[in-house]
């Protein structure tokens, strides 16, 4: 059950970053960072105001959205891989700062005691049983979220965006705006993830958000297929229920999650559910 | 110790490690400028060196010989490390979508940390002490033993590079590679062997990268090669991918900046200070200090 919780988890952030990544095409490598502030949101409204879960949970969506579209403000200028660094560095700063910015988050040893959820009488506490079908309901909203977006005049905009930003802007597309849209209904999940996060585990430390986790959500997204809902979601739940299938290997485990990793993209280099051929013209031809 | 003197400290202390992620960050920048490919698993070859290099330390007894055996095997293991990842991980893919790589690169690296944590176990590995304590300049403002080989080996193997790449065949086929592959193979230049020596190289730099940074600090972990490396990968894009001395003038600049960083204001922000800085320049000069603007790729 707790696989499977961390899996919808996963699955919540891989949606949201597929929007970023795989509608607009906005390489983003500084993921964590919204979860982050997601999960910290929650955990500060809770502890210094008492807000509850249910309130906590669309107020951490919008902090991590604005935090999407504030960074994002002044990194959309540059493109491509410089803009995969400038949102790495946001990515390890914001950590940086959590870390240290000890009278508010705590921290390196982060916050304690955040109340779980509470529907009526029935409490959350700590039973994974429980965030899975919260975290299920999450993933079905936003996949049908993503899909009417990916659909709607404004995902053919990311669409037109992400295969030729020149030829969509002289077609009127305002690029600008569009790309910080997309930020901010990618924020906006992984700040709705963030606060699910603190609300089961009851604490929030800046190690859990380290560049790793970034890094493992586009993995998720890149293996299901950029762009594709579905491979999103088959894409988060192979990585997060793969290293739990090796666990036979314990040790081992990691090295050959590695090797699988590295396996996988030679047999399916365009991802799982990605039928999109490259349209780009590949490095040296 | 009188302002001055505590600057010229720190400008010291800068310098070594700077000089450290300036070898890391030519790895970067000379496969970047080859095939536009960021080599994340590039880290991890740093730290196999640093494992390597400390492999050969415990076995022959601390002495000028044993750093230098210990450099070379470092180097040539790595040179190796590097053209196996290319090989296995990277040329299949290059024809697949570039974000593909990535994930290849993801794999690598969880690969190598994995290896070197079964091999050498999770904790701090100490590196023995291989210099004498003492230091050169009996002043306010001294160098140790070990400071001025770091300085000196990096100094020598960025001579030694740039010599390679302006004044040999192999340098001017990688030249030609970086500027037009599809032109180089018309003139009969192997492509795929530039690649090759391009990853070798790089990564033998690394690896010579990760000794000296385990003589510095005197403990490795097999963690360290994901801060180091993206530290290094930070001074790359500080003085522009894909151009040499823009790696070299980087690495230096961000070890300065941090040793200057931690002395005047705090270590704990001392990681900041890089992110910051890498920010600040890709957001006002986009392609580096040292980088030459070039049109958007079609």
């Amino acid at each position: 059950m707790e696989v499977l919780a961390t899996a919808a988890l996963y699955a919540l952030l891989a949606l949201g970053l597929n929007v970023i990544v795989g509608f607009a095409g906005l390489l983003h490598l500084g993921y964590a960072a919204f979860f982050a502030i997601g999960a910290y949101a929650y955990a500060l409204l809770n502890l210094r105001a008492g807000c509850p879960f249910w309130l906590g949970l669309p107020l951490a969506g919008i902090c991590a959205s604005a935090t999407a579209v504030l960074l994002g403000l002044p990194a959309i200028r540059v493109r491509g891989d410089y803009l995969a660094i400038v949102t790495l560095g946001f990515g390890e700063i914001v950590r940086i700062v959590v870390t240290n910015l000890e009278p508010w988050t705590g921290g390196p040893n982060g916050l304690l005691g955040i109340d779980h959820p509470q529907i009526g009488s029935l409490r959350f506490g700590v039973d994974s049983k429980l965030y899975y079908w919260l975290l299920l309901f999450l993933v079905g909203l936003c996949a049908w979220a993503a899909r009417r977006l990916q659909r709607s005049r404004i995902g053919l905009a990311w669409a037109a965006i992400r295969e030729d930003e020149l030829a969509a802007r002289s077609l009127g597309i305002d690029a600008t705006h569009l790309k910080l849209t997309a930020l901010a209904v990618g924020g906006a999940m992984a700040g709705a993830a963030g606060c699910v996060f603190a609300a089961k585990q009851g604490t929030v430390t800046p190690d859990s958000f380290d560049f790793i986790l970034s890094v493992m959500i586009l993995a998720m997204v890149i293996l299901g297929g950029l762009g594709s809902i579905s491979g999103a979601l088959l894409g988060a739940a192979t990585l997060s229920v793969l290293p739990e299938l090796l666990r036979d290997f314990s040790t081992y485990r990691m090295l050959l999650f590695g090797a699988l990793m590295i396996l996988l993209m030679r047999v399916r280099p365009q991802g799982l559910l990605g039928s999109r051929p490259s349209r780009h013209v590949p490095a040296g031809s | 110790m009188t302002a001055a003197e505590l600057f010229l400290q720190q400008f010291i202390n800068g310098l070594t490690i700077g000089s450290v992620y300036a070898l890391i960050a030519l790895g970067y920048t000379m496969v970047y400028g080859v095939i536009q490919l960021i080599n994340f698993a590039h880290g991890e070859v740093f730290m196999v060196g640093a494992y390597l290099g400390l492999m050969v330390l415990l076995l022959l007894p601390p002495s000028p010989g044993g750093v230098l055996t210990a450099l070379l095997a470092a180097g040539t293991g790595c040179a190796l490390l590097g053209m196996l990842i290319e090989r296995v991980a990277y040329r299949p893919l290059r024809r697949a979508p570039k974000l593909s790589v990535l994930i290849t690169a993801i794999g690598v690296s969880f690969f190598l940390q994995n290896a070197m944590m079964l091999l050498w176990g999770a904790q701090d590995r100490y590196v023995p002490a291989c210099f004498s304590p003492g230091r050169l300049g009996g002043g306010a403002v001294s160098i140790t033993p070990m400071q001025a080989v770091i300085f000196a080996v990096s100094l020598f193997l960025m001579i030694a590079l740039q010599l390679l790449i302006h004044r040999t065949p192999l340098g001017r086929a990688m030249r030609a590679t970086a500027q037009d592959p599809l032109a180089a193979r018309l003139v009969g230049i192997r492509v795929e062997g530039v690649v090759s020596s391009t990853f070798a190289i790089g990564s033998a730099l690394a690896g010579v990268g990760g000794v000296l940074f385990g003589l510095h600090y005197s403990t490795i972990n097999f963690h360290d090669g994901y801060l180091v490396g993206l530290k290094a990968f930070t001074a790359a894009v500080l003085g522009g991918i894909g151009n040499i001395p823009g790696a070299m003038a980087g690495g230096l600049l961000l070890g300065l900046l941090e040793g200057l960083g931690a002395g005047y204001l705090s270590t704990q922000w001392k990681n900041v200070f890089a992110f910051a800085v890498l920010v600040l320049v890709l957001l006002f000069r986009p392609r580096g200090l040292l980088g030459e603007r070039v049109a958007e790729r079609a």
